[in-house]
């Protein structure tokens, strides 16, 4: 049997079973972020964002819509592969795939693979909620694609290092809270880092999210407070520091095996 | 190693668990291809480590494990190929019906959609649950989520077929009907290797045998020639009249259980017709007879206790 043809097949099996899961459960995996980011809309961006005006040289409305897509992506790539690993794990069905002929790399490419597409799902869905409140102007459309996609894996990533190393479902609710929320609301979704002082500007470069909100950002509005290039060789360097951590994890079967 | 014949090779396989307990103590074991084997054990002897072994979901310490010539070490997909793996708990997903279970079990082993259609159908047909396959699994009975669990380990129809404990906790009928589809599966050529508490179960349907005891192979031979070994067997006889007290027979210990019912010790080189000649030389009525307890169930007991004795 050709080994390629059957790492492929089993590749799709992995993802095709991610997608089923997350629109089986859709009123809980799409349509929250959804609600969630109309009400940011409404509250930060038409009732606070008036009395602010423009950041950045775009009204407070454009210059936030960015960083909620984002966010979204962000949480729901986290959070698709954390809960559903964690459940395959704690289940026990994972173990339908540790005895399969499935080479590490293409079960975390299937796990991250149903992440990325949930994340990229939700913010489409969010960019249409925006639409109904914002304009969008699309400065780089290529650049938009690429963050999207390089953040979704990167999360979708971490998701899965923490689902290894959950030991019950608080494990992997606590990071999202303590962690990753924090991050992204001092990422600079809300507000631009100039606005920061210098020294908490400095610290502020030590957040990943702020990498990939000010690329994001760039691509829709061409404005940005921290160098495009060096932004996403950060972010491309997040993402093989962590597919490099969670395939040394799964290959050596830390809280997998015994 | 070249070990054309062998499903499965275990050369000196060892596992200690974090904290040091030893697991299995350097197990050596090979099971021809096509064989039915039994691999038995008192509770936390070893067996199910063995198997996690076997099946890669638990790290040897030591030794080396071949799958139809594969080695686990250098060939670990290629041997994975050649296994079914039907454990003991349930561990699907409750969420899934009984055909994504099995269609993904196919996808995970590169099996293509359409053929995987094709055998799914077939197995669930055979195992009596295709009118279920659109059913949760989580809505299925016990005896339903066993028949899955074999379903979706013949999937990529494996060389090799492992069950751990596949008829525990299912009703004799159930189980029968079981018996006769490993049977069935043996005959066209899949090794099988059974864990299984009933002894019964393994007598019946198993050619060769090995007993697992605290992480040790402590036998490994035919079936026949271990039953072969029983030097005593006890008979359980009912009688047609009540007694008060057991007829004296000189060579045969009785004793009386019950009013009409008689139990007697029958060594291997007598014969039981010998007992029967006796009774009826004293008037008494024997209406049925049977074996106090199932012959493999005797010996295990005794090797077991055996092998606890020479620890003390």
């Amino acid at each position: 049997m050709n080994m390629r043809a059957l790492y492929f097949v089993a590749f799709k099996s992995i993802l095709k079973k991610e997608i089923t899961r997350f629109t089986r459960i859709w009123v809980q995996t799409l349509v929250p972020p959804a609600i969630s980011m109309t009400l940011y809309f409404l509250i930060f961006g038409n009732l606070v964002g008036k009395r602010i005006g423009e950041m950045g040289g775009v009204s407070y409305m454009e210059f936030i819509a960015p960083g909620l897509i984002m966010m979204s992506v962000i949480t729901s790539s986290y959070s698709n592969v954390a809960s559903s690993f964690f459940s395959a794990k704690f289940q026990r069905n994972l173990e339908e795939l540790m005895v399969a002929p499935v080479p590490h790399y293409v079960m975390i490419a299937g796990y991250v693979g149903g992440g990325v597409v949930r994340g990229l799902l939700v913010g489409v869905i969010v960019t249409a909620v925006a639409l109904f409140f914002v304009d969008f102007s699309l400065y780089n459309l290529p650049l938009v694609l690429l963050t999207v996609l390089i953040t979704s894996i990167l999360f979708s990533l971490a998701g899965l290092i923490n689902a290894v190393f959950a030991k019950s479902f608080d494990d992997i609710s606590i990071i999202p809270t303590f962690v990753l929320t924090p991050l992204t609301y001092l990422g600079g979704v809300f507000y631009s880092l100039s606005l920061l002082p210098p020294f908490w500007q400095g610290v502020s470069t030590l957040n990943p999210v702020v990498y990939m909100i000010n690329t994001f950002r760039y691509g829709f509005l061409g404005i940005a407070d921290i160098s495009v290039p060096f932004s996403v060789a950060v972010m491309v360097a997040f993402c093989m520091g962590f597919w490099f951590v969670a395939y040394y994890l799964i290959s050596r079967g830390i809280g997998l095996r015994s | 190693m070249e070990n054309i014949e062998y499903a499965l090779v275990l050369e000196e396989v060892k596992k200690t668990y974090k904290g040091g307990v030893e697991a299995v103590k350097g197990i050596s074991l090979k099971v021809r291809q096509g064989d039915f084997y039994a691999l038995l054990g008192p509770n936390g002897a070893g067996k199910s480590t063995t198997i996690g072994i076997i099946s890669s979901l638990v790290q040897k310490t030591s030794g080396q494990v071949s799958v139809f010539n594969h080695d686990l070490d250098s060939e670990l997909d290629r041997a994975k190929l050649c296994i079914g793996l039907v454990p003991q708990e349930f561990n699907f997903n409750q969420f899934e019906t009984v055909l994504q279970i099995v269609m993904n079990q196919a996808g995970y082993y590169g099996v293509a959609k359409t053929e995987a259609l094709i055998r799914a159908e077939k197995y669930l047909c055979q195992l009596d649950l295709w009118e279920k396959r659109n059913s949760p699994a989580r809505a299925l009975s016990g005896g339903m989520k066993r028949r899955l669990m074999i379903a979706r380990a013949l999937m990529h129809q494996p060389q090799l077929l492992i069950l751990d404990e596949p008829t525990a906790g299912v009703d004799i009928e159930l189980r029968r009907s079981m018996w006769t589809f490993l049977t069935e599966l043996n005959a066209q050529g899949v090794t099988i290797i059974l864990t299984t508490h009933y002894l019964e179960e393994a007598e019946m349907l198993c050619r060769n045998i090995g007993i697992i005891d605290k992480g040790e192979l402590v036998e490994n031979t035919t079936m026949k020639s271990l039953l072969s070994r029983l030097d005593l067997e006890t008979f359980i006889l009912d009688l047609g009249e009540n007694r008060t007290e057991a007829p004296e027979i000189s060579g045969f210990p009785m004793r009386l259980t019950a009013p009409h019912t008689l139990e007697i010790n029958v060594e291997k080189d007598q014969s039981i017709n010998q007992v029967f000649a006796l009774l009826s030389q004293q008037n008494i009525d024997v209406l049925s007879m049977r074996n106090k307890a199932n012959r493999l169930e005797e010996l295990f007991v005794r090797l077991v206790e055996k092998a606890k004795g020479k620890k003390s």
